[in-house]
């Protein structure tokens, strides 16, 4: 019965957490978090380490289940009663942390297991993904810049370029909803500026959650910036209001 | 539809195993039934035996690579799926006896009139049946393998932790089969075969056919399992392998994936058990020893992971070793020879023989092309 929710907002949302908890032993990973995001906004997530940035996206994803509070997906979805794949179906794409790719298939089989279409076991022996043209793959490995590279093994990239072709796994999945986990980490600057402009060239057809720590990249992005501290919100609002935030000064950026 | 799934045999490796399969079935054939004893070249019956036993063998290290090789699933139990089939084989070889067993009772099993039971248990009517009793090779390691793995891949148990449970399963099995109430013979199992759909098990000829039979079904578990592998479902179960979360996250279920290649993988290796049995001409609980699953690993690891023909390779070389290691003056060395081997190819040879000599032959394909250019890929025909 719970699936469908009356929306306490006149606006209509893409992601509606709501006094979203989550202990681990004791531990409040998250404490009553509340996030509220618009049909194509791109939103970048800060916080010191131990804010609860990678458990919210575990909650949003499926992995964690939450211990009390609403987690809704496009207005009426509960996400709170669905398992990975399900979310992944409904249209919410994941990138983490550290890179994962599948290293053993080359670089344009990584783009065709990510392709929208029949995931059953069936399908998969019959041979529906095989009808797939090289020119899909090529489409979404050009936006990523891995075209050249798509005869290769994944697990032969470098790791900026894993990164990117994760990213463009998420493409390929065309998810309503991309959660991006420090896309950056570990790149050189002109990775991270290539980077935030991919990222917000998605934006403009998606709605995107960025986590990152990396704070020139989040003012490259130039969006609204939530401030997790200690499992719920410290601040909210634009980049410079964020960052002058006295809170926020103190808990994460240092003075 | 057809045409790709034959084109993924159209490799060098799957050509040169399918071949040395049909030669080796002509050659052993030909040369046992054919030629006089005397004759230099005639085979042995014994050595008939012998090879169809290694072939067996053969037959479960595919199964246990397609499982392990590609999905990840490092199952320690594979054994318990192999002494099933063979205890399903084994159960009408037994109801082939008759009267012609010791205590000439033509309604019971020597060892049931032994236990002095009265009437057969219910689980053994049908077995006199011989479509029944091959239903009942691939349907019971099926049925236990789809219950366990349903199970344990819905709890998400994976790696080592599954590894202990599909031990603990084996070792399950072997404690329950010794027991006499059990109805399977208990310590001794089932044994002194007489025929086999009228034909004297000990005959050459009835030896001959066994052999061709497990050569066959050698090739057909070969191309089913490299039909799977080489779909894009084998391409998830790489996936999964490489990076389970991934593949979950991206919409694939998992589980179901894992599950199929599981059942799929228990079903062939009962079908291996049930070839074993009238070859071997006994299968007693020994058969579901948890050494006996780990052996088999040993067999596709040496021969190379997530190859297939390597896994049938590994399981050859490493059971003529075996004959050749365990009689003579040799015998008391076995087990260091075991382990040396294991840990010899771990260190020099770690994709296995298969995986090592695939990778040089590559190289050296690559470095005879000129450099910069792609090895074309072969295009199915349509």
């Amino acid at each position: 019965m719970n699936t469908l929710i009356n929306a306490p907002t006149q606006s209509k949302s893409v992601l509606y957490l709501d006094g979203v908890s989550v202990s681990f032993d004791g531990f409040r990973a998250l404490n009553s978090l509340s996030l509220f995001l618009e049909p194509g906004e791109m939103r970048a997530i800060i916080g010191p380490n131990g804010a609860g940035k990678t458990t919210m996206m575990d909650v949003i994803t499926g992995k964690t289940r939450p211990d009390q509070g609403e987690v809704i997906f496009d207005d009426h979805v509960d996400l709170t009663k669905l398992n990975e794949s399900e979310i992944a179906e409904l249209g919410i794409g994941r990138k983490f942390q550290k890179p994962t790719v599948f290293e053993s298939h080359t670089v344009a089989d990584n783009v065709r297991l990510a392709l929208a279409g029949e995931r059953t076991t069936w399908s998969a022996l019959f041979g529906a993904r095989d009808l797939i043209t090289d020119n899909e793959i090529d489409t979404v490995l050009e936006r990523v810049r891995l075209k050249s590279h798509c005869g290769r093994l994944a697990g032969d990239l470098s790791h900026g370029q894993k990164q990117w072709l994760e990213i463009s796994m998420l493409l390929a999945q065309d998810p309503k909803l991309l959660l991006v986990d420090e896309p950056v980490a570990g790149m050189t600057d002109a990775e991270t500026e290539d980077t935030a402009s991919l990222l917000r060239d998605i934006a403009k057809t998606h709605s995107v959650v960025v986590v990152e720590h990396d704070m020139r990249f989040v003012r490259a992005l130039d969006v609204k910036v939530t401030c997790l501290h200690e499992g719920s919100v410290l601040s909210e609002g634009s980049i410079d209001a964020v960052s002058t935030d006295d809170r926020v000064v103190e808990v994460y950026l240092g003075r | 539809m057809i045409t790709r799934h034959l084109s993924s045999l159209s490799d060098t490796g799957s050509r040169v195993f399918l071949g040395v399969l049909l030669a080796g079935a002509l050659y052993v054939s030909v040369c046992n039934l054919l030629l006089p004893e005397t004759h230099a070249l005639h085979v042995p019956t014994h050595v008939v035996a012998l090879l169809g036993k290694y072939l067996c063998y053969a037959i479960l290290a595919v199964a246990l690579d397609l499982v392990w090789g590609y999905c990840g699933i490092l199952s320690l139990g594979h054994a318990a799926f192999f002494g099933l089939g063979g205890y399903a084989m084994g159960m009408y070889l037994m109801r082939q006896i008759g009267d012609r067993g010791v205590y000439a009772n033509p309604h019971l099993p020597d060892f049931m009139v032994f236990l002095n039971w009265k009437e057969l248990p219910w689980f053994w009517h049908g077995f006199d049946f011989f479509p029944f009793a091959l239903l009942m090779v691939v349907l019971v390691p099926g049925v236990l393998a789809l219950g366990f793995g349903w199970l344990a891949f819905r709890s998400r148990v994976t790696g080592v932790y599954l590894s202990i449970i599909t031990q603990a399963m084996t070792y399950a099995l072997l404690l329950a089969f010794f027991r006499n109430e059990m109805g399977f013979g208990g310590n001794n199992g089932l044994t002194d075969f007489k025929d086999i759909l009228g034909f004297d098990i000990q005959a050459n000829s009835t030896r001959v056919a066994l052999f061709v039979i497990t050569v066959a079904a050698l090739a057909l578990t070969y191309t089913v399992a490299r039909i799977m592998v080489t779909s894009t479902y084998g391409k998830v179960l790489v996936a999964i392998r490489d990076a389970e979360s991934r593949t979950r996250f991206l919409g694939y279920r998992v589980e179901n994936y894992k599950l199929l290649a599981f059942v799929i993988s228990a079903c062939m290796a009962g079908i291996a058990g049930a070839l074993y049995v009238p070859q071997v001409g006994i299968i007693n609980p020994s058969e579901f020893q948890p050494a006996n699953s780990i052996e088999a690993v040993i067999w596709v690891a040496v021969g190379g992971r997530g190859t297939l023909t390597g896994a049938a390779l590994g399981a050859v070389t490493i059971n003529f070793l075996k004959t050749t290691f365990t009689s003579g003056f040799l015998a008391p060395y076995w087990l260091f020879v075991l382990g040396g081997t294991f840990i010899l190819s771990t260190l020099f040879l770690p994709k296995g023989i298969v995986g090592t000599a695939s990778t040089l032959w590559h190289r050296k394909r690559s470095e005879a092309a000129p450099a910069g250019e792609v090895a074309p890929t072969p295009q199915a025909a349509e």
